[in-house]
């Protein structure tokens, strides 16, 4: 094989990946590992001593450590419904609904008499906002009993073929004065999510505002659901974009300014809401947008703003790396997502399969055992499929809404220069029009000048509105990204400790469901 | 002086698909090292004995693959050994899937960070030593099988391929010349037809026969269906150590106090990457290498069976014969003798068939147990290892 010549050549190279490939013996190449103390290497129960050195924990024992995990419950703030000493119940089956504070300040968890954040759900429901009770500088101002729980459930079919569609059910519950009633039900469908977002974006966008993206259109998913598919795949499918809603909606409120839109109120509190027409996928208005998009994207390329304020060239910078990084980390996710998914069905497989060599085996005592390992693995390729869910909702779904979300924050910074390329336009009309006034002066058309004059005072006004405009984005920009980043780091680490919390779980089944085999497989005799 | 692979407390684990051999002290064998060089995987066959019949009571000496097989075909083909079930032979070593992996590496050495390309030589160096690790005890339970056998130990051949200090290869060119194959070149197809269709007077081996048939079948089945688990679990360590990748790159560009808690999280992926990989080694070793064992050795017993029932119809063949001779008045006493011997040896082939089946039974048991449950064990180890890893990593994020 050619790489192995190139590696051959001890004159090419002294790379000891070449000489411990090639030449040493094994023997010595663990030797020289286990000087690196690197347990990795070995395989089986070689290593006890190294491989305790390589885990570096905070508690003295598992066993300690297993405890005090479980009196720091992140998600409650008050008592626990369920009880402590059973692990299951820390992934029961509830109605996820988050607690939020007053949008201005930053959400924490109320206490008392709103409900307590309910631990998270892995199969299938899995509550991404439970706010830890961080100690934030903000906190002090926070001390509201302001908040706004957002829940969208119960997904429904309506109507038959290619025209029907899903509704979904809005339940809102605040105390926030701005709302007509504590608590109001509606019903939603997608393409009303999709018009709120449009909305949204005309009004805010160019004002510097991060609006939250709405969730992607489907054409492929909606199709199988529409045309009727109960398989599991159609019920997934909904489920994801159910808790995409969700997440989508939470976002909006958390938006100071969106919280107090009327089409965001008449959104959640009206009962019927007019048909957002404009987001037919394939529509004339839709084919409008793309267009707008492109012409953007070429006014983009031409302008060369004078960037005088180097936060913003930072800024940009640091999100156009951001935007790199996040995709590649989604991408990595994603094949978790799947590989672990593979995992299960090959355990399933496996455990079938062991139960018919259980079957076949003739000797009793190994034939019970190879019956409960099937079992075992069994119960394990069910873990694997709840893990695999933790894996998609907790980290995959929020990793994706990032990366759109970081879409939208390009887009404002296009916007601020928009502004900028407006009121640099602004300015050339103005000195054009002092020019054409100058000539004027000399030709004696006093109307003529008359309307110059009156030219130069109506774009002098244009020109120091766009120097407004232009500061006014720039400040809201600030605002935003500022906003945008403390939310970031907050969801991440909300999120990673979430995820490593569920895979505690998963390890502590493991244990549970292994040290039960133990006994059978020493019964064998 | 030669270096171990391990510790002899490890040693024993590592012998884990037969247990009970090397209990012997008489003769006592072990693969201590092995080199590869190139295709060739060199193994280093050490053996201690207290038996005459050898020249010196510790020795060491050079032996390739081709070796092993070698001294499996004579057994095969030894008339006398009809009666035993043949330890399998121990499959070529497989280099392909570290061989792909270090391909790789050469090739995309240029377009990685220094950091990626160290960590990927060291997994490739795992994935070496593991494929070495499968190789190296499969050879020696081979070897130990036949030391442990009261007929095989004897074999002269066994005896030339542990103490000749030269080069077999001339040997096994001879051998392959002399015998042909004839046992081996046997159409195996007509094996299940034969050993299926024989009427079966003896209770024993009607039961072990429809036994060995289904069983064969599942644990084949089981075996592919162990691998294609673990490869599984391999990926999802892979996924493991590509997010810790990708978390690290992040965490560079964040100038924040979230960098350090990036650059956490990426540790912890790393550690939980190798607490997978272990386990999914670990459950290969104990799990899927015992299925392919017995896989093998299943068929060693189907084999035995073939060769009873090829004998029985012998037997019935020489009757028929006799039949006709007395029939014809000619060749008589040639055919009663022929009867005669065809008899005594289905008898043999019976006897010892029996016992051999008996005792393959106890010893299949035996092995299970023990790698069920030392890959339990090692189950729980993993998992408790990664559960004190992930609470003490959740500590410390919760505390920054």
């Amino acid at each position: 094989m050619s790489c192995m010549r190139r590696f051959c050549h001890e004159t090419q190279s002294h790379d000891s990946l070449h000489s411990c490939m090639c030449r040493r013996s094994v023997a010595l190449l663990l030797l020289k590992m286990s000087e690196e103390r690197d347990p990795a290497a070995l395989s089986g129960s070689a290593q006890t001593e190294g491989e305790e050195d390589l885990f570096v924990s905070a508690m003295e024992s598992p066993e300690a450590a297993r405890l005090s995990a479980e009196d720091i419950s992140p998600s409650s703030n008050g008592p626990r419904d369920d009880d402590p000493d059973d692990p299951d119940d820390l992934f029961a089956e509830a109605t996820e609904e988050v607690s939020l504070d007053s949008p201005e300040r930053q959400p924490i968890l109320s206490d008392g008499p709103s409900p307590a954040i309910t631990p998270v759900t892995i199969s299938p429901r899995v509550d991404v906002f439970d706010r830890s009770p961080d100690l934030d500088e903000d906190e002090e101002e926070n001390r509201d009993t302001f908040d706004i729980q957002i829940s969208v459930s119960d997904p429904e079919k309506v109507g038959d073929g290619m025209n029907a569609y899903m509704v979904y059910k809005v339940m809102t519950k605040t105390s926030l004065s701005i709302f007509s009633r504590d608590e109001v039900c509606v019903k939603r469908r997608f393409s009303d999510f999709l018009g709120l977002h449009s909305k949204l974006a005309s009004k805010y966008m160019h004002m510097g505002y991060i609006v939250p993206p709405a969730p992607e259109k489907s054409i492929v998913g909606m199709t199988k659901v529409k045309v009727g598919k109960e398989d599991l795949s159609s019920v997934e499918f909904v489920e994801k974009r159910r808790s995409a809603l969700e997440r989508y909606l939470l976002r909006t409120v958390k938006h100071p300014a969106l919280l107090k839109d009327p089409d965001v109120l008449q959104f959640l509190e009206s009962s019927e809401l007019p048909r957002a027409v404009s987001t037919q996928a394939l529509s004339g208005a839709g084919i409008l947008r793309m267009v707008n998009k492109a012409a953007d994207a070429v006014n983009k390329m031409t302008i060369k703003m004078n960037e005088s304020d180097a936060w913003f060239e930072e800024k940009q910078q640091q999100f156009e790396n951001l935007d790199v990084q996040l995709r590649k980390l989604h991408a990595s996710v994603e094949s978790l997502v799947c590989h672990r998914k593979e995992l299960s069905v090959n355990t399933a497989s496996f455990a079938k399969s062991a139960a018919m060599l259980g079957n076949s085996e003739d000797h009793t005592a190994l034939s019970r055992a190879l019956s409960q390992l099937a079992e075992v693995e069994e119960k394990i390729d069910q873990l694997h499929q709840d893990q695999s869910y933790a894996d998609f909702y907790l980290i995959s779904e929020l990793l994706g809404d990032y990366v759109r979300l970081i879409t939208a924050v390009k887009g404002v910074f296009d916007q601020r220069m928009k502004a900028w390329a407006k009121w640099q336009d602004a300015q050339v009309m103005l000195q054009r029009k002092r020019e054409a006034e100058a000539k004027l002066q000399y030709a004696s058309k006093p109307d003529k000048l008359q309307q110059a004059t009156d030219e130069i005072r109506e774009w002098e006004g244009k020109v120091q509105q766009g120097e407004r405009d232009f500061e006014q984005i720039s400040k809201n920009i600030r605002r935003e990204v500022g906003r945008f980043e403390k939310d970031r780091v907050k969801d991440f680490r909300v999120v990673i400790i979430k995820y490593l919390e569920s895979l505690v779980h998963t390890q502590q089944q493991l244990i549970k469901y292994w040290e039960a085999f133990l006994p059978e497989a020493k019964a064998i005799a | 002086n030669m270096t171990s692979i391990s510790e002899d407390s490890d040693k024993e684990k590592m012998r884990s698909v037969s247990v009970d051999l090397n209990n012997d002290a008489s003769l006592v064998i072990d693969i201590p090292d092995a080199l590869c060089e190139r295709d060739k995987v060199k193994f280093t066959v050490h053996t201690k004995t207290t038996l005459s019949s050898f020249q010196k009571p510790e020795f060491s000496v050079p032996r390739q693959h081709e070796d092993f097989i070698w001294l499996h075909d004579t057994i095969v083909e030894t008339e006398e050994y009809a009666g035993f079930i043949i330890p399998p032979a121990p499959p070529k070593p497989d280099f392909e899937g570290p061989r792909e992996k270090m391909h790789k590496l050469g090739e995309g050495e240029s377009s990685m960070t220094k950091e990626e390309y160290a960590k990927m030589k060291q997994e490739l160096e795992a994935e070496y030593l593991a494929v070495f690790k499968k190789t190296v005890q499969v050879h020696e339970v081979f070897l130990q099988r036949l030391s442990s056998h009261p007929m095989f130990r004897k074999d002269r051949n066994f005896q030339i391929f542990l103490e000749y200090d030269q080069d077999l290869s001339v040997r096994r060119k001879n051998a392959k010349e002399m015998f042909g194959g004839f046992f081996k070149n046997m159409v195996k197809s007509a094996d299940e037809v034969l050993i299926s269709g024989v009427k079966e007077v003896d209770e024993f081996f009607e039961q072990e026969k429809n036994f060995l048939l289904d069983y064969s079948i599942k644990i084949k089945d089981a075996t592919a269906k162990a691998e294609k688990m673990t490869r599984s679990h391999k990926n999802v360590a892979d996924d493991y150590n590509h997010i810790s990748g990708a978390l690290n790159n992040t965490a560079a560009d964040n100038n924040t106090a979230f960098k350090k808690h990036l650059e956490k999280c990426a540790e912890v992926f790393e550690k939980l990457r190798k607490v997978e990989d272990r386990m999914a080694s670990d459950q290969e070793l104990k799990l899927t290498e015992l299925l392919r064992y017995y896989t093998r050795d299943i068929q060693a017993a189907k084999d035995l069976l073939y060769r009873r029932a090829r004998a029985l119809a012998d037997y019935e063949n020489s009757n028929k014969a006799l039949d006709k001779a007395r029939l014809k008045g000619k060749d008589v006493a040639q055919a009663e003798e022929n009867q005669k011997q065809c008899l005594q040896k289905f008898d043999k082939l019976s006897e010892s068939g029996k016992k051999e089946l008996t005792s393959f039974k106890a010893r299949r048991v035996v092995a299970f147990r023990k790698n069920l449950i030392e890959m339990t064990e090692l189950e729980i180890k993993h998992a408790k290892n990664s559960v004190s890893l992930l609470q003490g990593s959740i500590e410390i994020l919760k505390s920054n």
